[in-house]
């Protein structure tokens, strides 16, 4: 049954590659309907003020513009309200406060770049014109621009339904024990930390295509999603665009998500609404200053946390409590993020029994913020590993023995946040990281460095992430609006070639090979011989998307339950006609054999057989095709150590991360080449969370980081060459043993960063981004506190 | 964009007589800050007059110990002169670092010192190489070229043809880089040369590229690192905002006079 | 309108374009050659990037109109054959995952390799990342592109 070549755990080029370097890769902007015109949104240049009027006149009169809608327009055909999916209850068991959100603002707008009015016309370039062409009368109201600021009494209110611009208040864990627990410490750490707002940037920006078809009543959208499926679901039920039926969604290869491409977006659905109104293909592709003004943020946590250990360095107690910026309106999945996707990670890859975590959500007059790549859990990580850092440093422990002692060792565990681990060796992954590393070669590599002016530090983070979202039932007794389980369906084709349909979508991470690889193991078939098809709602069954590392674990978990069924009739087909015992045949060679006899069939001969259907098993249905929901049973929980070596030019503050040293624990690999480039990908995030990247507003709530010339992309030039390693436990949890490797990379780096340079720098008191500037005054901040001694 | 027009002028007159004709007509040298402004509607010339056809406009040439760069003549090509990197070879290294590999194949020296970008590289160095700005009217030193923000003493209808620049016994060009858009978040340009030292610096200042008379006179007494590292620049004049307060430039002014002197 | 004529992977091409038209949209709206990708409007990721007389230049910044009689190669027009060894280096290497940077990467690949080697200079991983300044990319880190560059040099 195994391949060596193409099945599991080989190094398989990808199948899809030789679309995207030959330039004929399919993403939305590249589709052209007949008929087609473009939209273009009139968006609001305030952050918060009242809409008194909008007049088109100007706009309409323009020669080629088909049409100037507004939210009036929308609402009076009754297109719902954006919603968020996930309802979660503050404490004290009151429902979420969520605000309405319209597509099109109408009453008021609530950030900069709020659309309140859409423009079609024959070309883009015009839409745009005429866009500036409308004129909107506003009101401007005061503005609360920062999460901490909005929470304070008097702060302007953004929805009337949530007072003092909170939305929920809510807690996990035992605050008695926690408080105890600290009570009795011998030694607290206590931190004040904030995890920095992002931008997600897939390359690709935004786009949607949309046709209506009058005649059928049917709607047709290409858009930029990592779940289509989902995308249908949500704006048949809940915005009312079209019912499911009457309504195709198509994601075609999509340039980068990071959790931006999940969301339902105004855009989407107004594009959806316009095609309705003015019978065009409406396409809308974003440019890159328009996504810094919509794409969903990330992160943007201010906390404060304590930690007591006793005397030999066990942890007793942890309290956080956090504020977590939502933006403007909830957006799909966001108030899941900073609650069930950040503090039932905040126990860490330690055995901490009294653990208690508080978090207020809030809404600022800024874009929405909801799962960018980790979501959530790099918050948590962050957190945790910059707190076990510095009470290493307080406590004059090395990082490592103080993080070992704490380690969870026995599995199942179950942590006081209702998360239980069920596998992993914390252990070996430090050790290997260690030994990469060259931990014990460091002092002298520090001594070198400081003969050339540098500093160098050395930092560590040990991550502990839950993927495979998610267990339906665990989820929707958690507020999930959605169940998350994954669906797939295997056809095989009469001459013996596989279709692989997957709910799960592919942006960048290679499911059109590994899942191919999946296929040729199990049946030992040449990978050439497997397609994978997804990305189409009319074509797959159903899916939830690809996001929160899932694709592997779940996606191809429900690949494996189709072709278990698959196999089953293939072996009762080859028994009968064979004649022979189902449980004597064996699959190898691109035959169905009999075991130890010379008899067999061809892998296409059984296609045939199955669909010619002349001489099956009595009572056999013809063909041979199978489908599957796969819902997992628990999380999966990818965990492993980073290693992070800096040095610190102290004339500027420039930071160089000269060596970073990865060992992760996310049980099976299909395809390393593969699995090693979704690490790097996502220390390259992580990097530059920790170094480069920041979404700024001013307190009028004017964003500063509107574009490349101020929010900073990590460069080659800013990354070293990483070193990747893997120490894998197997995952319990699903047939293949998988826990998931797209998100680790942007969860555990951060910590390791910043513990690396404030090791190198001396001053424990520095935020991300620690940007040249940021560090700069770190080191002056050192040296006069060194000199006030 | 807009529409716009563009011509492809053939000659001086023709593009003098294009641009005289429409208030609201610009000069194209190269673009890549202009169509970029274009894009994001923050510009909307009437139209554009390509100046890189015109004959003499692009090339470079040593007159005696004159370098004579044109004014449509892009940053690779400035960067790859053997000319230029025999005379001046900190010119060449400037060049060299200017955008990216892509920007230098179009970008010119003539739109740069134009367009007078307070983060830009090229005004640093007429600055302090005192170059001469030749236009179809004048010769005007570089002193009495640059004015503030994106300003210059460029006329209507003035268009640059060359730059002239003079051999310094010492020079060179550290810049260190805004982090996200690789301008300079300041760039020194220290020489020294017939008439003592001169040092301009870029990217931090409130006017745009200016003089730094304490690094002057401090590197006009002493050429070491140590006098640059030494000098008192102060803040005042001095750009702040987020990715560098004007205490992080001066520091940085300090700093990259003193890699500048070193590499000179 | 401006009549331009050109040769775009080496086929001569004739159109009428407004004077605002940029190379980007041209090649792909009005030839509809779609693997020139636009990622940003600062002219600094790179996914635009394609050769004008063989050197490397950013399409989306450049007029349609100013560069009659050019000869314009975009990544559809790189291989002479199957495919070029840059792109079959970024295969072998993984050198990409969303696609969607990877044309702009390829052609500054090429771009760069080809005046190192005219040069004779050494193409190293630090001059390779810092000839990619103007390429952005969201997926790999780099890490393998790095590698692609430097194992196509090799071949090319």
């Amino acid at each position: 049954m195994a391949n060596g070549a193409t099945g599991i755990g080989a190094r398989v080029k990808r199948k899809e590659d030789k679309r995207f370097i030959t330039g004929k890769g399919k993403y939305t902007d590249d589709v052209r309907m007949e008929n087609q015109a473009y939209a273009a949104f009139v968006r609001s240049p305030h952050a918060h003020a009242n809409v008194k009027s909008i007049d088109k006149s100007a706009a309409l009169a323009m020669e080629g513009v088909v049409d100037v809608l507004d939210g009036h327009q929308l609402t009076g055909d009754e297109i719902g309200n954006i919603i968020c999916g996930w309802a979660v209850n503050s404490k004290d068991g009151s429902p979420m406060n969520m605000g309405a959100w319209s597509a099109l603002a109408t009453q008021k707008v609530r950030y900069v770049g709020d659309a309140v009015a859409v423009v079609i016309a024959d070309t883009q370039q015009l839409a745009r014109i005429a866009a500036e062409a409308v004129e909107v009368e506003y009101e401007e109201l005061p503005v609360a621009a920062r999460a901490d600021k909005a929470l304070e009494a008097g702060a302007p209110e953004i929805h009337d339904n949530a007072p003092g611009n909170l939305i929920y208040d809510w807690e996990i864990g035992d605050e008695t024990k926690a408080d105890a627990g600290l009570a009795a410490a011998s030694h607290i750490t206590e931190m004040e930390i904030t995890n920095n707002r992002l931008s997600p940037n897939p390359m690709e920006p935004r786009s949607a295509v949309a046709t209506y078809d009058e005649a059928e009543e049917h709607y047709t959208l290409y858009t930029t999603s990592q779940n289509p499926h989902v995308a249908r679901l949500v704006l048949s039920a809940f915005y009312n665009v079209a019912p499911e039926h009457k309504l195709r969604v198509i994601a075609p290869d999509v340039g980068g998500g990071f959790g931006a491409k999940i969301y339902i977006y105004p855009e989407e659905i107004t594009c959806l609404w316009a095609s309705m109104k003015t019978n065009r293909s409406v396409k809308w592709t974003s440019d890159r200053s328009e996504a810094f003004i919509t794409d969903a943020h990330g992160r943007d946590h201010i906390s404060t946390a304590k930690m007591g250990f006793d005397e030999n360095g066990k942890i007793t107690g942890f309290k956080v409590d956090t504020i977590a910026n939502l933006g403007a309106y909830m957006s799909l999945f966001s108030s899941s993020v900073p609650t069930y996707l950040y503090a039932t990670l905040l126990s860490g890859q330690y055995d901490i029994q009294n653990l208690h975590a508080n978090v207020r959500a809030v809404y600022t007059n800024t874009v929405p913020v909801d799962a960018y790549r980790g979501a959530g859990r790099p918050e948590a990580c962050y957190l945790i590993e910059r707190m076990m850092e510095t009470a290493a440093r307080e406590l004059g422990m090395k990082p490592a023995e103080l993080r070992a002692k704490n380690f969870v060792r026995q599995f199942p565990h179950e942590t006081p946040v209702i998360m239980t681990y069920d596998s992993g060796d914390f252990d070996a992954n430090l050790a290997q990281a260690e030994a990469a590393a060259d931990v014990a070669g460091f002092p002298a590599r520090q001594g070198e460095a400081a003969k050339r002016g540098k500093m160098r530090g050395l930092g560590y983070s040990c991550y502990i992430e839950a993927c495979g979202i998610a267990p339906s039932a665990a989820v929707g007794g958690l507020g999930a609006g959605v169940g998350l389980w994954e669906s797939a369906e295997v056809r095989v084709n009469p001459v013996g070639t596989i279709e692989i349909l997957t709910g799960s979508h592919s942006h960048g991470q290679g499911h059109e090979t590994t899942f191919a690889q999946i296929v040729s193991e199990r049946f030992d078939l040449p990978i050439e011989n497997v397609a994978i098809v997804h990305g189409d709602t009319d074509k797959v069954q159903f899916g939830m998307g690809t996001y929160g590392s899932r694709s592997g674990a779940v996606g191809m978990s429900a690949i494996v339950k189709a072709m278990d069924k698959v196999e089953a009739k293939v072996r009762k087909i080859a028994a009968h006609q064979l004649e022979a015992s189902e449980d004597d045949i064996v699959i190898e060679g691109g035959e169905v054999k009999v075991a130890g006899t010379d008899k067999a069939l061809g892998w296409h001969e059984i296609g045939l057989a199955a669909y010619t259907a002349h001489n099956l098993p009595p009572e056999m249905e013809p063909g041979l095709k199978e489908s599957a929901f796969y819902d997992p049973s628990n999380f999966t929980f990818p965990a492993g150590c980073y290693i992070c070596e800096v040095e610190v030019d102290p004339d500027t503050g420039k930071t160089e991360v000269v060596q970073f040293t990865a060992s992760d624990d996310f049980g099976t690999i299909i395809n390393p080449m593969i699995v090693e480039g979704q690490v790097h990908g996502g220390l390259a995030q992580g990097i530059g969370q920790a170094m480069m990247e920041q979404v700024i507003y001013d307190d009028d709530g004017q964003l500063i980081t509107g574009s490349y010339m101020d929010y900073t992309m990590p460069r080659a030039a800013d990354l070293p060459f990483y070193s990747v390693h893997h120490a894998s436990t197997t995952c319990p949890g699903n047939p293949l043993g998988m826990k998931g490797c797209g998100e680790a990379g942007a969860i555990g780096s951060p910590p390791a960063v910043i513990n690396a340079i404030t090791d190198a720098i001396g001053n424990n008191n520095l935020s991300m981004p620690a940007t040249p500037q940021n560090v700069w005054n770190a080191l002056q901040a050192a040296s006069a506190a060194q000199a006030a001694e | 964009m807009y529409p716009t027009k563009y011509t492809k002028a053939a000659s001086i007159d023709d593009a003098v007589k294009a641009l005289g004709a429409d208030d609201e007509a610009t000069i194209l040298a190269g673009g890549q800050t202009l169509i970029a402004t274009m894009k994001q509607h923050l510009a909307a010339p009437s139209e554009l007059v390509d100046v890189r056809g015109i004959d003499g406009m692009v090339g470079i040439s040593l007159e005696g110990d004159t370098l004579v760069i044109g004014a449509a003549t892009t940053h690779a090509d400035v960067a790859g002169s053997a000319d230029v990197q025999k005379h001046s070879p900190a010119l060449a290294s400037l060049a060299a670092g200017i955008g990216d590999p892509a920007v230098r194949h179009v970008g010119t020296i003539g739109g740069s010192v134009a367009n007078n970008d307070p983060a830009a590289d090229y005004p640093a160095a007429l600055l302090a190489l005192g170059a001469t700005v030749v236009t179809n009217q004048r010769e005007m030193a570089a002193d009495a070229f640059f004015d503030g923000l994106f300003g210059t003493a460029l006329e209507e209808g003035e268009i640059i043809t060359a730059v002239k620049f003079p051999k310094a016994q010492a020079a060179a060009y550290a810049k260190f880089p805004q982090p996200a858009s690789l301008f300079a978040l300041v760039g020194v340009f220290v020489a020294k040369g017939a008439d003592g030292v001169r040092v301009s610096v870029t990217g931090a200042g409130d006017e745009g590229v200016f003089r730094s008379e304490p690094l002057e006179a401090a590197l006009g007494a002493d050429w070491s690192e140590a006098a640059a590292k030494g000098a008192d620049v102060g803040t005042d004049g001095l750009m702040s905002d987020i990715h560098g307060s004007a205490g992080y430039r001066a520091n940085l002014i300090k700093v990259m006079a003193a890699r500048a002197v070193a590499s000179a | 309108m401006t009549k331009i004529n050109m040769t775009v992977n080496g086929k001569a091409v004739t159109r009428e374009v407004s004077g605002e038209t940029l190379l980007s949209e041209f090649l792909r709206e009005d030839l509809r050659l779609t693997g020139t990708h636009i990622g940003c409007d600062t002219s600094q990721c790179g996914a635009c990037v394609v050769h004008i007389d063989g050197k490397a230049v950013k399409s989306c910044t450049t007029l349609a109109a100013a560069i009659d009689g050019a000869e314009v190669t975009t990544i559809e027009g790189l291989a002479d054959g199957d495919l070029h060894p840059m792109q079959a280096s970024f295969k072998e290497h993984h050198g990409l995952q969303c696609g969607f940077c990877t044309p702009g990467m390829i052609m500054s690949g090429v771009d760069m390799v080809n005046r190192y080697k005219a040069e004779g200079r050494d193409v190293t991983a630090e001059a390779v990342r810092h000839e990619l300044e103007g390429n952005i990319c969201r997926c790999t880190g780099y890490h393998n592109i790095v590698k692609a560059v430097q194992d196509a040099a090799t071949k090319m």
